[in-house]
């Protein structure tokens, strides 16, 4: 790692501020900063460290019944507390990673970093949440501008994020094995207007929606509603771990099981 | 640098550290607590877990300035007070649960922070929970068992020794 | 039933207090006084020529105190093969120099060619950043055929990408050829034993120290053989004097091969302490030794077996090209050839085998032993050709293998790849094993996984190896540059305790806990009076060191002669104190008693005499109680086994579970139970790591792929089942002390071919005609090969 200095701040104000300087970086969880500072990868001047905003921490059910969680949250606090109120959310936290990156790793910090095979983009585009930074209010449909690229601006930081729950929800994970993040993740969301369906790892775009499959499933929500259905393997990524084929195939297979699943 | 003051096992310590001090280079460095190990620089391996607040992290991918007033325990400090192996350590040594022992700390950290969580995990429960602890040695078999005895249940019936 | 805590109890182990308490001392725990740090600089391509290399800005950088280059040591010596190999024509192979730090030319994504030593770490690798190294990129030579074909060389000075062709048995070439073409029915198959990262969970490290009041040095380092590791730095690569290099290896975190070898960084850092008067430490992070430390496996295969139409076997015949990467490894040259080439013939009485292996050099990390080393190739070969056959002419799996067994009246057993098995009983370990699958209860499984739309198959798999390293005589006609004996002294101590010194190095094994039982249960006395010393080259008298499944069967032979040695002596003083003729006396349970008389005295008091020789007989019998031996085995010592796997594959997404494993081993006798099984485990996980998941793959430019955690799949709990093990009744090894087998490497010799067994059954029963998916068999690739049957 290249030196910086850490700053602590307490108020949303304050870490604004601390990241108007250039160089400064902000610094969530740190499981996936950290790692890439360790790998000389980032030169940042200062980290403004969010773990100590209170008001970017917990979950709370907002006026219009949406799980809004502050962006500082960890992954094994939005497992806890939303185990009840939006099951598959909380079943999707609950299988970040492992246990000790689950008590570090962040919301924002996962949204933020938009990895293309991260299991949050998956969720945030599937509830059709919305992501609140400190300046503005920006709908997931938005936000997600392909790998490792999103709406935010330089400095800005996501200090909520709102989940619109749904009648019925899962999230099917095909792991990576290596890294275990996904190597397709599907979320299928059902609500009273419709069902929505968001892939992960897949593509070479990062997270988006199955739009066929969403059109199918709104009028059937079964997994067999998909059938006849397929997903092309364009702009599918391929890598060690699988073909695009293979993971234009798992789109399907991960969106079938999420369906039955979905609870 | 700033300077850092946190409870570790037990013990209130503190130092001067650099922004980019990991919590596992202070353990390791600072405090000569080297039974943390460091086996990845991926975050993955788990070698490195302690307990920060009570909660399993990975000490490689904190720093130690995020450490300041938590209360901190290593493997140095699990022991009972009288020196003598605690229950999960005991049950890996009984039941072969470590062989190189290198991802051991991290292991029993882990061990720990489940059983805390979820007092008689089930086979499964404990395999789930040690996703992010590698280990080259055991192909595990005995760290699930030790895992299971150390939370009272029997393993008379898991395969052999 | 055992003696308590003696020879074949499974007494827990001493040494886990110290790991289970934080208080292990690894080579990255230790900080000398005034210690500074090396960081090394390396290459980002595969095969370049170094142009020049400018220092100048690192040299002036914050706390730097040294740089080195390739050209420092231009005028030291390489790091050696082991092995010398003849090519089939005579030639000897072609062995280019291994340099400290790479000079002319990098070989390999990974190869260092600075060091900076600086006061810190961060230092070290600020200054390395200055480095200013013009490096002409040159087209990488990664594909192995292609490396044979093509013109351009990894070592231009020896004009051939090819180390060396070999044949084995050279004269029985022509007569398996012809046995083969006559034959009824032959079976082909072409696969590729995948290269694999060792991945002991401890990086290499290594600490240098110089002392210029003695001109000595001191060498901290992770070895699995601190001996070889000095005898390689003062013989070939420093020229330091022996007597003035000692090297320790600490605790050390796992090595399965990957710490046998001598590395540059280790002459580094005694080079380098000498420069700068200080400790020199280095300590790779993971990312470095994903690049340096030695890999394993990495063959392509075509095998073909021949056999008649009831299943006789005929002849084996395999063509294979080994991967031996950018520089020869130590011991890279033996494991494709005489740790492989001669288990060509499996636990079969097929009389025709012949083998035709090339070494290759590329421009990928250097290849050598990994656990198993060799006999895991040789085993996938055989057991996948022979389900294949088994196959083809519609024969039960198990039958096939029974009816070419060596049967247990044929031992010894001159195998037709010239080796000559002491002991064994196939049949009694497939017995065991179907006896513990039960293949009815397996049918009603297989049931239950389809009405779940699961397929479930049934590997299984028969093995052989030869371990426990050695014999000298032996290995040194086959081109060993070393002895393969090793060594123990046993130190009665006056008040009666000891301390035993032996070579072999334990890393994991539990040595520390088995060896006080062998010593403990010979003398009689309680085991917790034994302490074992090893790991350093300056108290133990010498050793060859812990791999190949050897530290029991070689090492612990040695204690055992040392022990016996120790007898005989204290027996003479017991004779004298006893007033009687040593032939009269008998050693029972720590005494010495006079025959037909209840006279006696105890193991501690004839101890004590012999430090405090009052009325003793010094004109025939030195003081003092202290012995040594050197143990140097008749044969390699043949362990084997029969071997189950049931897995589960989803023909959705073809990922592969495995859903039970059993492993029936024949180590001979065994001393702890509890601690084989622990082998046994993990040598069958990292099989199934091996068969299901580890995937090094370099890219055409030679950078590679799965260079860290985040792509090399490393087994972890949730990805297995647990194993049942069963190495109860040995047949006892014929020509040690012990009559013990190594314990090591069966379970990563017997899993692969297994599990994929199982694989390949699972998808026949759906129905699916896959007859071969090489290894990992990773979901993307079972479903490519369900979706093209
Ligand atoms: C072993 C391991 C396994 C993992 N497995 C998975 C997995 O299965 N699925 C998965 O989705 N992820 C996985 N992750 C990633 C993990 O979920 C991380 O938590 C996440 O990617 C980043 O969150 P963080 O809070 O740690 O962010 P950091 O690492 O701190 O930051 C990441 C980036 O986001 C920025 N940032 C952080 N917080 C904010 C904010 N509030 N506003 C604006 N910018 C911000 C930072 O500046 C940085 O650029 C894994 C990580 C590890 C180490
Ligand atoms: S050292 Fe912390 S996860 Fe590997
Ligand atoms: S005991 Fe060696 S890595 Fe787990």
């Amino acid at each position: 790692m290249y030196a910086f200095e850490i700053e602590r701040p307490s108020t949303i104000a304050d870490a604004v501020k601390a990241l108007k300087d250039e160089d400064a970086q902000a610094l969530g969880g740190g499981q996936t900063l950290i790692p890439t500072l360790k790998a000389r990868l980032a030169m940042p001047s200062a980290l403004v460290s969010l773990s100590g905003i209170g008001e970017m921490q917990g979950v709370c059910i907002g006026d219009d019944g949406a799980v809004c969680v502050g962006g500082a949250t960890n992954h094994a606090t939005v497992a806890k507390e939303t185990a009840s109120s939006f099951p598959g959310l909380s079943g999707l936290a609950g299988n970040i990673g492992d246990p000790a990156v689950r008590n570090r790793g962040t919301v924002g910090g996962s949204l933020a970093n938009n990895d293309p095979s991260a299991c949050y983009p998956a969720a945030a585009l599937g509830s059709g949440a919305t992501i609140i930074t400190n300046a503005r209010e920006i709908a997931a449909d938005d936000y997600f501008q392909g790998m490792f690229e999103t709406a935010l601006d330089e400095g800005e930081v996501i200090t909520e994020v709102r989940f619109p729950v749904p009648e019925k929800s899962h999230y099917e994970k095909f792991v990576q094995p290596a890294s275990r993040f996904a190597l397709v993740g599907v979320f299928v969301a059902k609500y009273a207007d419709g069902v929505r369906v968001a892939v992960t790892g897949a593509s070479e775009n990062g997270v988006f929606r199955w739009s066929e499959a969403e059109a199918a499933l709104s009028t059937d929500f079964s997994a067999s509603a998909l059938d006849g259905l397929s997903v092309s393997a364009d702009g599918m990524i391929a890598d060690l771990h699988g073909s695009s084929e293979y993971r234009a195939h798992l789109v399907k297979v991960m969106t079938g099981r999420a369906v039955t699943a979905a609870s | 640098m700033a300077s850092v003051t946190m409870t570790v096992n037990g013990k209130s310590v503190s130092g001067n550290v650099e922004g980019r001090t990991l919590l596992s280079d202070f353990l390791r460095n600072d405090l000569q607590l080297t039974g943390t190990h460091i086996g990845c620089d991926t975050s993955q391996c788990g070698a490195c877990v302690v307990h920060v607040d009570g909660e399993a992290v990975k000490s490689c991918t904190m720093f130690a300035v995020e450490a300041d007033g938590t209360d901190v325990a290593t493997i140095e400090g699990q022991a009972n007070a009288d020196g003598s192996l605690n229950v999960i350590q005991q049950a890996f040594q009984d039941h072969h649960g470590l062989q190189c022992g290198f991802c051991t700390p991290g292991m029993v950290m882990s061990a720990a922070a489940l059983l805390k969580d979820n007092p008689t995990p089930t086979e499964g429960e404990i395999r789930e929970y040690l996703e992010g602890n590698i280990c080259r040695c055991t192909g595990y078999h005995n760290i699930v068992k030790a895992i299971m005895a150390a939370s009272g249940q029997d393993v008379s019936a898991v395969a052999a020794e | 039933m055992p003696k308590d805590g003696g020879i074949g109890a499974s007494t827990t182990r001493r040494e886990d207090v110290r790991f289970l308490t934080g208080k292990g001392k690894y080579t990255a725990d230790i900080n000398a006084f005034g210690q500074v740090s090396a960081i090394f600089v390396r290459s980002t391509v595969a095969n370049g020529v170094i142009k020049s290399i400018d220092t100048s800005a690192a040299e002036s950088m914050p706390g730097v105190l040294a740089v080195f280059t390739g050209e420092d040591f231009a005028d030291v010596g390489g790091n050696p093969a082991g092995w010398l190999i003849n090519s089939r024509d005579g030639e000897p192979m072609k062995e280019p120099k291994r340099p400290v730090l790479a000079h002319g030319k990098v070989r390999h994504v990974g190869d260092a060619y600075a060091a900076v030593i600086a006061e810190t770490e961060q230092q070290a690798r600020d200054a390395a950043e200055e480095i200013i190294a013009d490096i002409e990129e040159l087209p990488a030579i990664v594909d192995m055929a292609a490396a044979l074909a093509g013109d351009s060389y990894v070592h231009d000075e020896i004009e051939t990408n090819q180390c060396f062709d070999w044949g084995w048995i050279e004269d029985n070439r022509a007569a398996t050829d012809e046995a083969i073409k006559n034959a009824p029915h032959v079976t082909t198959l072409e696969l590729i034993n995948n290269r694999l990262v060792p991945n002991a969970m401890e990086p290499r490290a290594s600490i240098g120290t110089y002392d210029a009041a003695g001109d000595s040095y001191l060498l901290q380092t992770t070895s699995q053989n601190p001996h070889l590791t000095r005898l390689l730095i003062s013989a070939f690569v420093m020229g330091i004097p022996e007597n003035k290099l000692t090297v320790i290896a600490p605790d050390v975190g796992g090595g399965f091969g990957s710490k046998i070898y001598h590395y540059g960084e280790e002459a580094l850092v005694l080079a380098a302490a000498k420069k700068v008067g200080r400790p020199v430490k280095w300590v790779a992070d993971r990312s470095e030794s994903f690049l340096s430390d030695a890999h394993g496996r990495d063959h392509v295969t075509k095998i073909e077996l021949a056999c008649e139409k009831d299943g006789t076997f005929i002849a084996f015949r395999t063509e294979t090209l080994a991967n031996v990467g950018a520089y020869l490894s130590n011991f890279s040259t033996a494991t494709p050839t005489f740790l492989h080439g001669t288990l060509m013939a499996g636990n079969y009485t097929v009389p025709n085998v012949y083998v035709n292996l090339k070494a290759v050099f590329t421009n990928t990390a250097p290849v050598d032993a990994y656990r198993g080393a060799g006999r895991p190739e040789a085993t996938y070969s055989i057991e996948r050709v022979i389900d294949m056959a088994a196959r083809e002419l519609g024969m039960d799996p198990i039958e096939i293998r029974r009816k070419n067994f060596i049967k247990p009246d044929q031992f010894p057993f001159a195998s037709a790849a010239g080796l000559e098995y002491d002991s064994g009983n196939y049949d009694a370990l497939m017995d065991k094993m179907e006896a513990m699958v039960d293949r009815k209860a397996f049918e009603e499984r297989r049931k239950a996984s389809e009405a779940k739309g699961m397929l479930r198959g049934l590997g299984i798999n028969a093995y052989v190896e030869a371990c426990g390293i050695a014999p000298s005589n032996l290995v040194g006609v086959l081109g060993s540059r070393v002895g393969l004996y090793d060594a123990a002294t046993v130190r009665v101590n006056a008040t009666g305790n000891l301390s035993v010194m032996v070579g072999a190095h334990s890393h994991g094994q539990g040595h520390e806990t088995v060896f006080p039982q062998i010593v403990g249960d010979m003398l009689g006395i309680d085991p917790a009076s034994v302490d074992i010393v090893h790991g350093d080259t300056s108290k133990i008298p010498f050793g060859m060191g812990t791999y190949g499944s050897r530290s029991l069967a070689v090492c612990g032979s040695a204690v055992v002669r040392a022990t016996e040695k120790i007898i005989a002596k204290a027996k003479k003083i017991a004779a004298h104190m006893l007033e009687a003729s040593a032939d009269d006396l008998d050693f029972t349970d720590g005494q010495f008693a006079v025959k037909g008389t209840d006279k006696s005295v105890s193991f501690g008091e004839v101890a004590l005499k012999a430090y405090i020789p009052h009325n003793y007989p010094l004109e025939d019998i030195e003081p003092g109680l202290e012995e040594t031996a050197f143990y140097d085995p008749a044969n390699f010592t043949y362990p084997s086994g029969a071997y189950a796997c049931e897995v589960e594959v989803d023909p959705e997404t073809g990922k592969v579970t495995v859903e039970r494993f059993t492993a029936c081993d024949d180590f001979g006798n065994v001393m702890n139970p509890m601690i084989v099984s622990g082998q046994v485990h993990g040598g069958v996980v990292q099989g199934i790591g091996q068969a299901l998941l580890e995937n090094t793959t370099y890219d055409e430019n030679g950078q590679l792929l799965s260079a860290s955690y985040m792509d090399y799949v490393m087994p972890r709990a949730d990805d297995l089942p647990f194993i049942a093990v069963d190495h109860a009744d040995g047949t006892p090894c014929t020509h040690n002390p012990l009559g013990a087998k190594g314990c090591g490497e069966g379970g990563a010799i017997g899993s692969p071919p297994t599990v994929v067994n199982a694989v390949i059954d699972a998808l026949q029963s759906g129905g699916k005609n896959v007859t071969h998916i090489d290894m990992p068999l990773t979901p993307a690739r079972v479903w490519a090969a369900m979706n093209n049957a």
